[in-house]
């Protein structure tokens, strides 16, 4: 009887993930997916057709045969978005990549600092987690914009005459998007490299490596789950940023999630709007399966 | 001081006033901070030696070895490597090669690619790597593990990757820093053996730095002893336990009894040492004379006979106590003989040749003999 009951429980300890995903995930990704497959309406909700069983069988079943692949058509005919997500792919890999330069020293000399000093850097890592994420975003607005601070400082200085204009431009949501992903990067890396055997690096140089050919064949490559786990946890989020861009990069910017809050909110088209949301999901799906196949070959090494 | 040569082989370069040595250490200190890990350091390493830095751990015998492969400069005081002053040398360009006690493989390569990294580093042609490598893993019997990671091998495995890969440069000097410790006790038992032939197949100069006594003793030409970042006694393994300089090496090395005492008196080469547990010794000594300071007769538990009853010759050592504890190790029984001002004196007796007629058991009243050479006198 007990053997049944903690076999029950097993079972039901394995399905509760397989539930949420379910209930918060799949069901939602459904809903969002029939939405791209309808046509806008101006009514309540402003989408046709709707599913309705009261109609009786018969229109819930044609109600299928009006949904079509006809948003998605129009979102590869019309440059306006295939632009936007090259934008949005092409801003989030420079900004991962800026993000990698900047962090791995960090990480790197946080690793390698003394014992007693770790929990403190680790937690000024952290740190601006504690306040909100959008206050953050305008607090960079009030750095640097014409008359901010950033160039109150570079104009005191001497160093320019005339302000330098930053914002509303790419440079501001690549400083955006660094700053705000930079604990992302720096995390992962940190957890890696703290790991990582210091003796390995002697024993590369006492072999007749110099310091830098040590970083490169032992600590680079004994780094890569690192690397691979930041790069993901910068450049999956940064695709579909909206609040940067927008706060920062100003109208004229074209990335994905300001393309799909204009759909949704300013054109109140809610299929176009899902269309795109699903496609950027697919756009970021192939980074991810990179991202565990880096995992599983890991795991595989025994690291 | 007895002649006692060396009994592995006639090999002792130390001993000839013309040998140059190989790595000399000069007046070397190391300082961290206010700690001092080697202080005012002198010491001489011939080649082809296989030499043991034996100590405690924190006693400084990493850091020599460190510095020796150049990841610590010493505060002062200078390294030379077959003349050469080794200071302001990078570790990368020192002839040396350290296997390291962690073993230090690289997790993401091959056994083959980590003995081959080294080489690399020097710009070798590939195909002499390839055959360099090949020779390797022979040499240490790993050939069909060469496409192997570390983590699929053994302990034991593992250890002779490392050290194939720290001899596959054919470096001046091989470090290893406790090279066995790692391993459980049998395997290391072999691997001693090994080390040794490999030494000589090699012909190359070994510093091995171990807290193990037994492994010092069985490998090494010669030890140097060290404490608190001070050498102690650099002597052949047989000197070391014959001959200890002071009381920390005989304590160090094997089990010893310690008698404290005074000189009472001295005729032909022999004295008679008034102990503070009420007992006379007499000592074979050349030196100390009555009435100087404190000396110490140390005698080890195997130099002393066990009997219950009391000795006839006037010319042995006898004192009088009671069997406290008897431990029987299987090659031999060792007896702790409490004596009366409650000094307990340990004498140890090989199984195959029990003198004893009467076997003793715990509270019997025990004579402990031992003749005037058998321990020797120290003032330190």
């Amino acid at each position: 009887m007990t053997r049944l009951a903690s076999a029950i429980a097993a079972r039901v300890t394995i399905i509760v993930p397989y539930l949420w995903l379910l209930v918060f995930f799949l069901a939602p990704f459904l809903i969002v997916f029939k939405i791209s497959l309808s046509f806008t309406a101006i009514s309540m909700p402003p989408y046709t057709p709707t599913f309705d069983l009261s109609e009786g069988w018969q229109a819930f079943t044609e109600a299928f045969s009006e949904l079509s692949f006809e948003n998605y058509l129009w979102l590869w005919d019309d440059a306006l978005y295939i632009n936007a997500y090259l934008t949005s792919v092409w801003i989030a890999g420079v900004s991962t990549f800026l993000a990698l330069l900047i962090g791995y020293p960090m990480a790197y000399a946080m690793a390698r600092s003394p014992d007693s000093l770790r929990p403190l850097l680790l937690m000024l890592v952290i740190l601006p987690f504690w306040t909100s994420f959008l206050i953050r975003v305008y607090a960079w607005i009030g750095i640097l914009k014409p008359e901010g601070l950033l160039n109150q400082f570079l104009l005191w200085l001497g160093v320019i005459d005339a302000p330098l204009v930053i914002t509303g431009t790419y440079a501001a949501i690549y400083i955006g998007i660094v700053y705000s992903y930079l604990p992302f990067m720096v995390l992962p890396l940190y957890a890696t490299l703290e790991k990582m055997d210091f003796s390995l690096i002697e024993a590369a140089q006492d072999l007749g490596s110099t310091p830098a050919g040590a970083f490169w064949k032992i600590t680079v490559p004994l780094s890569v789950p690192g690397i691979v786990a930041g790069c993901m946890l910068v450049f999956i989020p940064a695709v579909g940023e909206f609040v940067i861009p927008d706060l920062l990069g100003g109208s004229q910017t074209l990335m994905i999630g300001k393309t799909l809050w204009n759909e949704f909110f300013a054109n109140r088209d809610w299929p176009v709007a899902s269309a795109v949301a699903i496609v950027l999901l697919l756009v970021l799906v192939v980074p991810i399966m990179f991202f565990q196949q880096a995992q599983a070959k890991a795991q595989e090494r025994g690291q | 001081m007895k002649s006692l040569g060396s009994i592995r082989r006639s090999f002792a370069p130390w001993a000839d006033p013309d040998a140059k040595p190989f790595i000399a250490f000069e007046n070397v200190t190391k300082r961290f901070g206010d700690f001092t890990a080697v202080d005012n350091l002198s010491l001489n390493v011939y080649e082809r030696e296989f030499f043991a830095l034996l100590g405690a751990s924190g006693c400084g015998k990493s850091t020599l070895l460190r510095m020796l492969a150049g990841f610590e400069e010493p505060s002062s005081g200078r390294i030379l490597l077959d003349g050469q002053d080794l200071a302001g040398i990078p570790p990368y360009r020192r002839p040396v090669n350290m296997m390291f006690q962690s073993y230090a493989l690289f997790p993401h390569m091959t056994v083959e690619k980590n003995i081959a990294f080294g080489l690399k580093q020097d710009g070798m042609p590939k195909a002499d790597i390839e055959k360099r490598v090949a020779d390797m893993l022979k040499l240490v019997k790993l050939g069909e593990f060469a496409k192997r990671k570390p983590h699929q091998l053994s302990g034991g495995q593992r250890q002779r990757v490392a050290l194939a890969r720290s001899v596959a440069k054919r470096p001046k000097v091989l470090l290893l820093d406790e090279p066995l410790g790692a391993l459980d006790k049998k395997l290391r038992e072999e691997t001693q053996f090994e080390l040794m032939d490999l030494q000589q197949e090699l012909g190359l100069t070994f510093m091995v730095v171990t807290h193990d006594q037994e492994e010092a003793m069985t490998m090494a030409d010669r030890i140097a002893i060290m404490d608190k970042g001070e050498v102690m006694q650099v002597a052949t393994p047989a000197e070391v336990y014959e001959a200890p300089a002071s009381r920390f090496v005989a304590d160090f090395v094997g089990s010893v009894n310690i008698f404290e005492g005074r000189v009472a008196g001295r005729e032909d080469g022999r004295i008679e040492i008034a102990t503070a547990d009420g007992v006379t010794i007499l000592a074979d000594d050349a030196t100390a004379a009555p009435g100087e300071g404190t000396v110490w007769y140390a005698v080890r538990p195997e130099k002393i006979r066990i009997s219950s009853r009391k000795p006839e010759n006037p010319a042995l050592n006898a004192i009088e106590g009671e069997v406290w504890d008897i431990g029987y190790l299987g090659d031999m029984t060792v007896y702790n003989v409490k004596l009366t001002s409650g000094l307990v004196v340990r004498s140890s007796e090989l199984n195959s040749q029990r003198t004893t007629q009467d076997p003793l058991t715990w509270n019997d009243r025990a004579w402990l003999t031992f003749p005037a050479d058998a321990g020797v006198v120290l003032t330190r």
